[in-house]
């Protein structure tokens, strides 16, 4: 690393940019470290290209045997005699048959800048790889410049969609650090729950707008927002923001639910039915919406177990697989409700059951409602709870504790500890090893998009252009907790 | 400091006391979750063999940099290297989960490739070595992920400084 600086300072003394200096720092073998003075100075040798390079898919005559098993969705090991014949997939065409061409970043259906390559042979897809990152702005690199008080904020941009799942997750992780994940009070624990399953709703609601404006149902996409924006609502009564809420913290919420919470949960479970009952008519049932779905982007058991899909997707192939029936947390062991699977792992099965979840989610809406008990919103633990704004304005030792925690955090144990909890879209998974201090050392999401969209390649092989459309969408990936 | 290594001391031999080895690793307790211990040469046989024993799926695999705490908890008999991996076992059909920490030097940031196991690792691991240059041997296409292929260093270690902007008119007389 000191050869690096060294390398910047000679350059800046002799003031000279040739061709090989810059080539040199560029080397990618050697490990840059930016001093933030040479930054200002010498930004242009800091700014490299944004070239994907290798990461494109590139022609068959390029490209190695395992690459290309890999871009055609091959995906359970292979007897020997398959092995043998590796690279001759004979019923593909030769290279000056096909195309390869780009579908995003800047694509509507992408769902934020997914960019795809395809190969093409007329208008079937023969090969596909995601690429992914222009939505990459280090957040992992940030969580370990916030403490753990502050985090919330951070994770909760992640995967824009779930925030609230997000925010439990990482605030799951760190009570379990911190040794206090048995003693959080229940009604924040029942309220957790109940924020989770309505912003799985939400998203629901929103994969059903997206999907529809996907195959063409651009009436749906109207819907689909509109009934979102009723759950979006209702969050921002709770917690004062539509998205990014940071409300589920470290040892409990931010505050307490608002009075006249009741109704407005009342009131979306009222409304949402016969609107769901509207999407059956408007899609379910439809010969049109059927054709387009059926069949489409089929994956086995075997095959998306083995990809790490999970949610919805893994769901689809007929794997009876949630973490809050399986490996239950909080308290959803007792809570009664059904666990949705598929049959045939098709588009049309992972739009079935995202749908068939919003209304399990409200069964469970309503349970949650008949049980949240009265009682505290966050555990007293002087540790990690500031004190009541009321007691700040009478104690100088409030003050100072609200000080304390607000500039400086608190300290987390060294350790290091995977939570993983049911997202909208599979599971989402909070790993944080942490150095004693009031900062996470690492932390690591395991988001499930990032692992959902490697599924693509598997889904999209042989089938229609028209069709890679409604594999994406059906997936639902969000690219915000892709790139993170 | 010393405060710390030795409760880090005790946490580990507390831990190694408690669970029996696994495949020959060592195995500990980290707040109530399972964690085996694997080395870089015993890694890729531990994984076939917990995969064989009903570990359907890999759910996680991510790097870590401990350049600044090298002194953390570990079995007495591993020795703590710059780099871990960090991979997380779920076995679906038993509900259990199981993780595997492997120490990985900085001279040879090298460990094979769970490719052939769980094809679902292929993008983490390029995510690990994007982030950390850890390689994979016998990856089938270790390129970046996130950042863009000609980007010189990786983001997450922790000798990256997080860099930042220059600012406009900051140095102005006011």
């Amino acid at each position: 690393m000191s050869t690096t600086e060294e390398k910047l300072t000679g350059q800046q003394a002799d003031n000279t940019r040739t061709g090989d200096a810059v080539d040199e720092v560029l080397d990618p073998s050697v490990n840059k470290v930016a001093s933030t003075d040479d930054l200002g100075r010498n930004y242009h040798l800091f700014v490299a290209g944004t070239d994907e390079g290798d990461q494109k898919l590139k022609p068959r005559s390029q490209t190695t045997a395992r690459e290309l098993l890999r871009e055609v969705g091959s995906v359970l090991r292979m007897s020997e005699a398959d092995a043998a014949n590796l690279g001759e997939l004979p019923d593909d065409p030769e290279e000056d048959q096909t195309m390869i061409i780009n579908m995003g970043p800047q694509h509507p259906s992408t769902h934020g800048v997914l960019r795809l390559m395809l190969e093409l042979q007329g208008e079937t897809v023969l090969r596909c790889k995601p690429i992914i990152g222009y939505l990459h702005t280090g957040m992992e690199k940030t969580a370990e410049q916030l403490t753990f008080m502050q985090g919330g904020t951070n994770v909760t941009r992640m995967d824009y969609l779930s925030p609230l799942n997000n925010e439990l997750v990482f605030s799951m992780a760190t009570e379990k650090l911190l040794g206090i994940d048995g003693d959080i009070p229940d009604r924040a624990v029942w309220i957790r729950m109940l924020l989770s399953e309505l912003n799985r709703m939400s998203s629901h609601l929103l994969f059903m707008a997206t999907n529809g404006m996907d195959l063409g149902a651009v009436s749906m996409m109207i819907y689909g927002w509109r009934e979102r924006e009723e759950v979006l609502r209702f969050f921002q009564e709770v917690t004062g923001l539509r998205m990014n809420h940071n409300y589920i913290r470290p040892g409990g919420l931010a505050a307490d639910l608002p009075a006249g919470w009741r109704d407005g949960v009342l009131r979306i479970l009222d409304l949402l039915p016969p609107r769901l009952d509207e999407y059956d008519i408007l899609m379910t049932g439809q010969p049109i919406w059927r054709e387009r779905l059926q069949g489409v982007g089929v994956i086995t058991p075997g095959e998306a177990l083995a990809l790490g899909a999970t949610g919805p997707i893994l769901r689809s192939t007929g794997v009876e697989w949630d973490l809050r029936r399986d490996q239950p947390y909080m308290h959803y062991d007792e809570l009664e409700f059904d666990v949705v699977v598929g049959s045939y792992g098709d588009a049309f099965d992972r739009y079935a059951i995202r749908l068939a979840e919003i209304r399990e989610s409200m069964v469970l809406v309503r349970q949650i409602l008949e049980r949240i008990p009265e009682g505290d919103y966050r555990i007293q633990d002087k540790k990690v709870t500031p004190p009541p704004r009321a007691r700040i304005d009478e104690s100088m030792e409030a003050l100072i504790h609200h000080f304390k925690i607000f500039t400086e955090g608190f300290k987390v144990p060294e350790g290091e500890v995977y939570v993983g909890i049911e997202s909208p879209r599979g599971e989402i998974g909070c790993y944080i090893a942490s150095d004693g201090g009031p900062n996470p050392y690492r932390l690591h999401m395991r988001d499930s998009s990032f692992v959902n969209i490697q599924c693509l390649p598997h889904m999209m092989r042989g089938g229609l252009v028209a069709d890679a459309v409604a594999i994406i969408s059906s997936v639902d990936p969000v690219l915000g907790g892709v790139d993170r | 400091m010393s405060d710390d290594a030795s409760t880090a001391q005790e946490q580990a031999e507390v831990a190694e006391s408690v669970a029996p080895a696994i495949h020959g690793c060592p195995v500990t307790d980290s707040n109530g979750q399972e964690v085996i211990h694997a080395s870089v040469e015993q890694y890729l046989d531990v994984v076939k063999a917990l995969a064989d024993e009903g570990y359907i799926m890999c759910v996680d695999l991510c790097g870590i940099d401990y350049l600044e705490f090298m002194d953390r908890a570990l079995p007495a008999d591993i020795e703590p290297q710059r780099f871990e991996v960090v991979i997380n076992l779920l076995d679906m059909a038993h509900r259990r989960r199981t993780r595997l920490r492997v120490q990985v030097p900085e001279a040879d940031p090298t460990v094979a490739s769970l490719f052939e196991i769980y094809p679902g690792t292929e993008a983490m691991e390029r995510e690990a070595y994007d982030m950390f240059g850890i390689l994979f041997a016998d990856h089938p296409d270790l390129t970046r992920i996130l950042m863009p292929e000609d980007w010189e260093g990786h983001p997450l270690r922790k000798d990256y400084d997080v860099g930042r902007i220059p600012v406009q008119f900051k140095g102005a007389n006011a």
